[in-house]
């Protein structure tokens, strides 16, 4: 591949892909706005193909700048470029799951005391509006929410995950390391490893959910704890499944050859991302869980 | 010139029009795209407000049922800030950023386009609520639950629409981000960068930072309606100030997202007008930074009445109070570049100094409303309400009208007309105080906001108000029309240069510009500068 010229400013060609893809987001959005107003058909189908639309344009974006990248049109600035578009990109995911980090501290730490009893809004709302309600975590609230329910603990499945998410981490700097040597064997091997972790996780995160909604009545209705879980762990494994799907994309593109020891790019952003959501499950299991 | 130059230059002569503005990977379409949306929404949100004054002009009930009221003041809020501030700053970033650092485009120019693309659509799942069953959204553009939640079939759309505004704003401004670190032309360093796109650079860590913590807030509230759980209510341990949190931790930054991109293009035009560098230019870039990390600290001043615990209040009331110091440096700085200046008072300057005057203006009342004793008096008045548009008519609208003034001989290649854009420009300064100014002592006397009736003792300031209104939204056709005869009448020729002091690498290209601005990087000249180390 010979490398373009990095003093002359390189200008993508005209594409189509952007207009699909806020169609398809577009389309997405209004058939899920129908279906939760109640019109069920019209909502599914419009959500439908704006999800096919978001697949397929993902395909064709992606595909077309893959090509672009074979044929060796990128210089080192677009590189950078590139690289600067993903790190803030995370950089953004962060303050997303820090926005419910931070009803979750501010419930624990404000919100429950004060419908227990403490300080001067406790007289208020605990002696006049919820007497006898007392601060405890988990809770589901003075009305008791959802009903009797059990948290999980920390020290089943969870942990079992947490152990599950850093090894995959490990295994996916084995593999990166293998990549940057030229091991290609090597990578192949720990990358479908990494694949096979995260995909581990998510089925164990899907048995944990099952045994909270059926033996345990922890649901997304069990109050403030319920709420905190779910939206929580969810937005995570939301993360966890894209990351997933992402590492088997690169795990097809590794098979094909598309990589070499110095170009790498989408390989190295995937791997943030997976680093990303390993740290915020870290965070999850400290506060939603041990804490 | 290059082959690949050369190759861009041929398709710039075969594109069709849906080539051109649907699929463009261009700065200046996309950018012109931006500004385009945002002027079509100034007259959607300044629609809604002409009702609101024509409803409140006389005391009673004349032209609307109560809740058709609160739906328009909530809409006016969200399609002013979302539709017609944000995007016209990205439209003039996108014009002038890679201009001013010497770059071809934006770093990533099909994630530009997608940015622009999703707004008009976002705004139809916005705006279509207005013919829903339960119409759009009522409970103002805060969406504070448990109201909010009260409403109809809009509430899913709404926070749709927000989501998708979330996203557009934040691939933008990682964008602006990549492509300020890394396409300036060498040699332009950092702090040899004009204050535009300093500002825009902060405000672009601020948009990637808030905008998510917006969309994990209606996230919580589309739980709540429509999942059964217990964020925003008390009973299952929830709580509803929760929300208030959150939603201002994105909103005060917000306000800053709102005026940054202003305050650089102030200190662009003062220092061409005043025929002098910037006054104290690193410490406008330091001030900058200050303000945008204050912001972060400061958000419980948007509730002092909720019951915060004392310690928040006094807590909340200094931080906000500190931000007045670095604000009064830049209003400092802009004041001592035109001191012993030799001034000449072209229309973009006249509304750079109506930005100055009346963004101070709303920069005063602001720090009366941070007391929190005082602010007590003023919560949820005309106050407020006189407050906030100050700054953001008075101080983000006048900033990019000055910014257009400014840039629209660069980017159409004709000067506009001076009557009318003078004529413009003295019938809005006056009508908008006409407007706003009164509404500072509706406030005072106690005439709470958002209501559709009031007591018959508002009702003299409240009719000159409203004729002020009518007169500045009218005056607002001018703007059209001065707008319209530049682009496609004018005779008039602009030069490179545009005016005679005007300094940065935007005026050592022809007007208009090159449809790739920069296929080489400059070389940069110091002298032809407007910062760092100049000697001019
Ligand atoms: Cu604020």
């Amino acid at each position: 591949m010979s490398q373009p010229d990095a003093n002359v400013y390189y200008v993508p060609h005209k594409s189509r892909w952007p207009i699909i893809a806020t169609i398809g987001m577009f389309l997405f959005m209004l058939g899920a706005a129908n279906w939760l107003n109640g019109h069920d058909i019209a909502g599914q189908v419009i959500l439908a193909v704006g999800a096919l639309t978001i697949i397929g344009m993902m395909f064709g974006w992606f595909g077309n700048v893959i090509r672009e990248s074979m044929k060796g049109n990128f210089n080192s600035q677009v590189d950078t470029s590139f690289r600067m578009g993903m790190t803030w990109f995370i950089f953004s995911e962060v303050f997303f799951f820090a926005a419910f980090f931070g009803g979750l501290f501010y419930v624990r730490t404000f919100v429950v005391p004060w419908l227990g009893g403490v300080g001067d809004k406790g007289v208020l709302t605990n002696d006049y509006i919820w007497q006898g309600f007392s601060a405890a975590w988990p809770t589901n609230g003075p009305e008791a929410i959802g009903g009797a329910f059990t948290a999980t603990g920390p020290w089943g499945i969870p942990l079992i995950n947490t152990l599950l998410l850093l090894s995959s981490s490990i295994t996916l700097t084995i593999a990166h390391h293998a990549l940057r040597a030229g091991d290609r064997k090597r990578l192949i091997g720990f990358l479908g490893l990494t694949i096979l972790l995260g995909a581990t996780f998510l089925g164990l995160q899907v048995h944990e959910y099952w045994d909270s909604y059926v033996h345990l009545n922890m649901t997304l209705h069990s109050g403030i704890y319920g709420a905190t879980f779910y939206i929580l762990t969810g937005f995570h494994g939301l993360h966890v499944t894209l990351g997933t799907i992402m590492l088997i994309v690169m795990w097809l593109r590794c098979a094909r050859g598309h990589f070499d020891r110095e170009h790498h790019f989408a390989f190295e952003a995937v791997a943030w991302y997976w680093h990303f959501v390993d740290v915020i499950w870290l965070c999850l299991f400290l506060f939603v869980y041990i804490l | 010139m290059s082959s690949t130059a050369q190759a861009i230059h041929h398709e710039e002569h075969r594109q069709s029009f849906f080539e051109r503005w649907f699929m463009s990977t261009n700065h200046k379409d996309i950018g012109t795209l931006y500004l385009l949306f945002s002027f079509l929404m100034l007259f959607v949100g300044g629609g809604f407000a002409m009702l609101i004054r024509a409803e409140l002009f006389e005391p009673g009930l004349q032209l609307m049922q109560p809740y058709f009221f609160n739906e328009l003041t909530s809409m006016h809020g969200l399609v002013m800030i979302f539709g017609v501030i944000m995007p016209a700053f990205v439209g003039l970033a996108n014009w002038m950023i890679p201009l001013q650092i010497g770059a071809p485009d934006m770093a990533l120019p099909r994630l530009n386009n997608l940015s622009f693309w999703i707004l008009p659509f976002a705004f139809a799942l916005l705006l279509s609520t207005f013919f829903m069953p339960g119409g759009a959204p009522a409970a103002g553009w805060t969406m504070y639950p448990p109201l909010v939640l009260e409403g109809g079939s809009s509430i899913a759309f709404m926070i749709f629409a927000i989501h998708l505004m979330g996203i557009s704003s934040i691939l933008g401004s990682i964008n602006i981000i990549a492509t300020i670190l890394n396409l300036r032309a060498p040699g332009l360093d950092l702090l040899k960068m004009p204050m535009f796109c300093w500002s825009w650079l902060i405000t672009s860590f601020l948009v990637i930072a808030v905008m998510p913590v917006l969309a994990g807030a209606v996230t919580m509230m589309l739980f709540d309606r429509f999942f059964g759980t217990n964020f925003f209510n008390a009973a299952g341990g929830g709580d509803p100030v929760m929300y208030q949190h959150v939603f201002w931790f994105f909103g005060h930054p917000e306000v800053y997202i709102m005026i940054l991109p202003a305050f650089g293009i102030i200190s662009e035009v003062v220092p061409t007008f005043s025929r002098k560098p910037l006054f104290g230019y690193k410490a406008m870039v330091y001030a900058t930074a200050s303000i945008a990390f204050l912001s972060f600290i400061v958000w419980s001043h948007h509730m002092f009445t909720v019951g915060l615990p004392l310690g928040a209040e006094v807590f909340f009331m200094y931080s906000t109070m500190l931000i007045a110091v670095p604000t009064g440096v830049k209003v400092f700085n802009w004041v001592t570049t035109m001191w012993r200046g030799s001034l000449s008072f072209e229309v973009p300057m006249l509304w750079a100094i109506a930005f100055i005057v009346l963004f101070t203006i709303g920069g005063f009342s602001g720090v009366m409303m941070a007391l929190v004793p005082a602010d007590f008096q003023y919560n949820q008045t005309y106050f407020i309400v006189a407050h906030f548009h100050y700054v953001l008519v008075g101080g983000a609208l006048f900033g990019i009208i000055a910014g257009v003034y400014y840039w629209l001989p660069k980017w159409s290649g004709h000067m506009y007309s001076n009557f009318w854009s003078k004529l413009h420009f003295w019938s809005s300064v006056i009508s908008v105080n006409v407007l706003f100014f009164p509404q500072h002592f509706l406030g005072l006397a106690g005439m709470p906001r958002r209501m559709p009736d009031y007591n018959v003792a508002f009702a003299d300031w409240n009719m000159v108000s409203s004729i002020g209104g009518f007169w500045f939204g009218a005056t607002q056709l001018i703007f059209v029309g001065v707008v319209i005869h530049c682009v496609f009448f004018s005779k008039q020729k602009a030069t490179a240069r545009v005016w005679d002091h005007a300094y940065g690498l935007e005026w050592t290209l022809p007007s208009p510009p090159p449809h790739h601005s920069f296929t080489l990087p400059p070389v940069i000249d110091d002298s032809q500068l407007a910062h760092g180390d100049t000697s001019h």
